[in-house]
């Protein structure tokens, strides 16, 4: 498992000239917004999330980018400010954790509203109480059901890329939307590693500027933005919002396209990326850096003669729900690990696990059993050993042993 | 002298209208909006608008002046207006601020003085979007102006107690009832001096009246003039929610400050000026007229008894005669007992 790094105090003075870096996956993202000459960032503390905005912060010192940086008095501020800035045109980068990014709920609800295109980072945090610092999905996936897009990533590299592309998806003309890209608190935010860092030239190619266009808040464009409708027009507003989420998956698969082409690297299936599944027998399925043990693991049992294969889902919204029921539907048993809870939820299960049913529901043609597995909570780490009896669950639902659909990986009496 | 790393900006030095015939006619707040009759704070959305001119962006943050004015295609507004969370005023405007001035220095937007106001309700402002505000009001280099129009309550909800609202104040939070005759017994927050006090390097702050309309224009202009982050309180008789014939709204603003409830004064650069009938009042030339001919004139104080109109006079006096800076900041060298009447 990867180790945690606090931020160096001294930051290496990284040149991005096609250049490889040890850094951490804040520190990629830092950078990546510099790449992208963000204008606005703002910036509050919480843990682990932060590291991000200390290291802009020392960025714009050195004269390295250019933006404005201010430090808010809250989230709720945080997210206000860029959620204006870009309706007046600027592109905007912000970010939070756990119970901060609920602190700014209410302006995380109004922004995909809004068709307004921010970018933000969360380090994934357990949620208060009892305050723990480590990796939770849930302060992210709070934001499901609301319009915003939602990835994970696993690696440093991957967060570099991704905050590339999500400014060229959100800014698309067809979404205008929110992006948020997640993190695993400690595990991906604290944790350094070589990161292939792309050139100013290339990103300019690949990353337009963003252009609100007849949406922009300004003097020589008189609009009124967001008035006051009740159940005359809602509808046809919510289906508006609506209607851009039926295109993102398009949108998305052109913009890895495009990256790939620039920057040559390569990504594959965006939504989901496959591991030693090709003549599994079952698969596990998870998001963010459980793919590092998980691949271990994967390997370890494969030389047991276990024949099962790791899926890492990469985009929870959209959730390419018939594509992903369409590749698991020739696995005899599924076992999916959720960093989260949904409380009360059908078969109290975890929230991807709850998702995936319902995809495979409607999706699959041959309805294989899905168990839920609910682990890494407040940043535990999930084992190799815990994966492989999570595997031996679901390789005894595929022989049609009954499994209970919700099982808690590592729980002590 | 040594660099302050502040980059203040130029604005658009609106110099004041000289009289009202030199008022322009056009206006940027015009039909559209469905605000109730004789609604003073939709008359300070009409007053600020003229006052700042077309090159300005206007937050307008949740309340009356968002419900009731933008309803989906009828809009009023003449220059750009976005809706605003009911406690992001004061973020709104940094946003569009810093997004303007960054825009314009990297050369993607014409670079000129564009007035930016985000305007609140004392619900708005002095409840949920004091924390926003006040931050906005620490930033030296982004110009933008805060507009607080104060109709002491949650006016288009149903008028509930804001931080605001007066002592004793009938809404529909504090009714009074058989056993409590007074169920909101807290005084109004003073909020023009917690920004002036609080907020050392802010450049101006004031207090307007819609029944000064000129004067609260020319105030605007000079807190849009003035450079940097700026905040205004402004107060809004409001018929509804005090509960008065429309026709009286004008005479309602007067008799605010006429009574010393409502001290007009603005604050530049730190240096206190009070004026119109606010500074007669603090130089002993017009005698302060008693409450009650306020309070009396509105439904929203119809359950005070005398015990209840005295000790309001009491506070307003004591407004006058013990506080160190009269009828602004409450401080006093010595303290005295505060004892509310009993119910």
């Amino acid at each position: 498992m990867a180790t945690l790094t606090m931020p160096v105090q001294e930051k290496k003075k990284v040149k991005i000239e096609d250049q490889e870096a040890l850094i951490t996956g804040a520190e990629a993202i830092a950078i990546a917004c510099k790449l992208a000459n963000v204008d606005v960032v703002t910036a509050y503390p919480i843990r682990p999330y932060d590291t991000v905005m200390q290291y802009i912060s020392q960025l714009v010192a050195d004269g390295e980018m250019d933006c404005e940086y201010i430090a808010a008095e809250g989230e709720h501020s945080q997210f206000e400010i860029v959620k204006h800035a870009s309706v007046c045109g600027a592109r905007v980068f912000c970010g939070s954790s756990g119970v901060g990014w609920m602190y700014a709920m209410e302006a995380l609800t109004v922004t995909p509203a809004l068709r307004v295109p921010m970018v933000a980072m969360v380090g994934n945090r357990a949620l208060d109480d009892p305050g723990a610092f480590g990796v939770e999905h849930n302060d992210a996936l709070a934001v499901r059901d609301l319009g915003w897009l939602l990835t994970w990533v696993d690696s440093a590299q991957e967060a570099l890329d991704t905050a590339l592309i999500a400014y060229r998806v959100a800014e698309d003309r067809r979404m205008f939307v929110p992006l948020a890209i997640s993190c695993d608190g400690a595990f991906l935010t604290h944790s350094q590693a070589l990161v292939k860092i792309p050139s100013a030239e290339q990103v300019k190619k690949f990353l337009p500027r963003y252009d609100r266009g007849d949406l922009l808040l300004h003097p020589d464009n008189v609009i009124s933005v967001a008035p006051q409708a009740n159940e005359d027009w809602v509808t046809e507003i919510r289906r508006q919002n609506y209607a851009v989420t039926e295109r993102a998956s398009d949108v998305i698969r052109e913009v890895y396209a495009e990256f790939e082409h620039i920057f040559g690297r390569k990504y594959g299936n965006p939504f989901f990326e496959e591991y030693m599944t090709k003549d599994a027998e079952v698969v596990l399925l998870g998001m963010g850096t459980l793919s590092t043990p998980a691949r271990v693991a994967i390997r370890k049992m494969r030389e047991e003669g276990k024949k099962v294969g790791f899926v890492r889902l990469r985009w929870f919204r959209p959730f390419a729900g018939p594509e992903i029921a369409k590749c698991l539907e020739r696995f005899k048993a599924i076992g999916v690990i959720d960093r989260d809870f949904s409380f009360g939820s059908p078969n109290l299960s975890g929230v991807v696990a709850t998702e995936l049913r319902s995809a495979m529901y409607t999706g699959s043609a041959t309805r294989p059993p899905v168990l839920g597995f609910i682990g890494g909570l407040g940043g535990r780490e999930i084992t190799v050993p815990d994966l492989e009896k999570v595997a031996d669950s679901v390789f005894d639902a595929a022989k049609g042993i009954a499994q209970p659909l919700t099982q808690w990986i590592g729980l002590r009496g | 002298m040594s660099t302050t790393f502040i980059d203040e900006k130029p604005t658009q030095n609106l110099e004041a209208f000289k009289g009202v015939k030199k008022v322009p006619h056009e206006e940027y707040y015009t039909s559209g909006h469905r605000t109730c009759q004789a609604c003073e704070s939709a008359q300070i959305m009409k007053l600020m608008a003229k006052a700042a001119g077309p090159r300005t962006i206007v937050l307008g943050s949740t309340g009356c002046m968002y419900v009731a004015n933008t309803s989906y295609y009828a809009t009023p507004w003449g220059i750009p207006w976005m809706h605003t969370q009911l406690g992001s005023s004061g973020s709104g405007a940094l946003g569009v601020a810093a997004a303007l001035r960054v825009q314009m220095r990297k050369g993607f937007m014409k670079d000129e003085p564009i007035n930016v106001i985000a305007f609140c309700g004392d619900g708005g402002g002095a409840d949920m979007g004091l924390g926003a505000i006040s931050a906005t009001m620490t930033h030296p280099d982004y110009n933008l102006l805060i507009l607080m129009y104060d109709n002491e309550s949650y006016a288009n909800t149903d008028i509930q107690i804001s931080g605001t609202s007066p002592y004793g104040v009938n809404t529909s939070f504090s009714t009074p009832g058989k056993v409590k005759r007074i169920m909101h017994h807290r005084w109004k927050k003073n909020v023009a001096p917690l920004m002036l006090v609080g907020h050392p390097t802010c450049k101006y702050v004031g207090t307007i009246s819609t029944s000064y309309p000129l004067q609260a224009m020319n105030n605007i202009r000079k807190a849009l003039s003035i450079g940097g982050p700026t905040f205004i309180h402004c107060l809004n008789p409001c018929p509804k929610g005090w509960d008065f014939d429309p026709v009286l709204s004008f005479e309602l603003g007067e008799l605010a400050v006429n009574t010393g409830i409502w001290p007009l004064y603005e604050v530049e650069n730190g240096k206190i000026k009070l004026y119109g009938k606010t500074e007669q009042i603090a130089n002993g030339r017009f005698k302060r007229l008693p409450v009650r001919d306020y309070l009396l004139k509105q439904g929203r104080f119809a359950h005070f008894v005398e015990d209840d109109i005295e000790y309001f006079q009491s506070k307003i006096d004591e407004m006058w005669n013990k506080w160190l800076v009269p009828g602004v900041i409450p401080l006093q060298k010595e303290l005295d007992a505060d004892v509310p009447p009993a119910n």
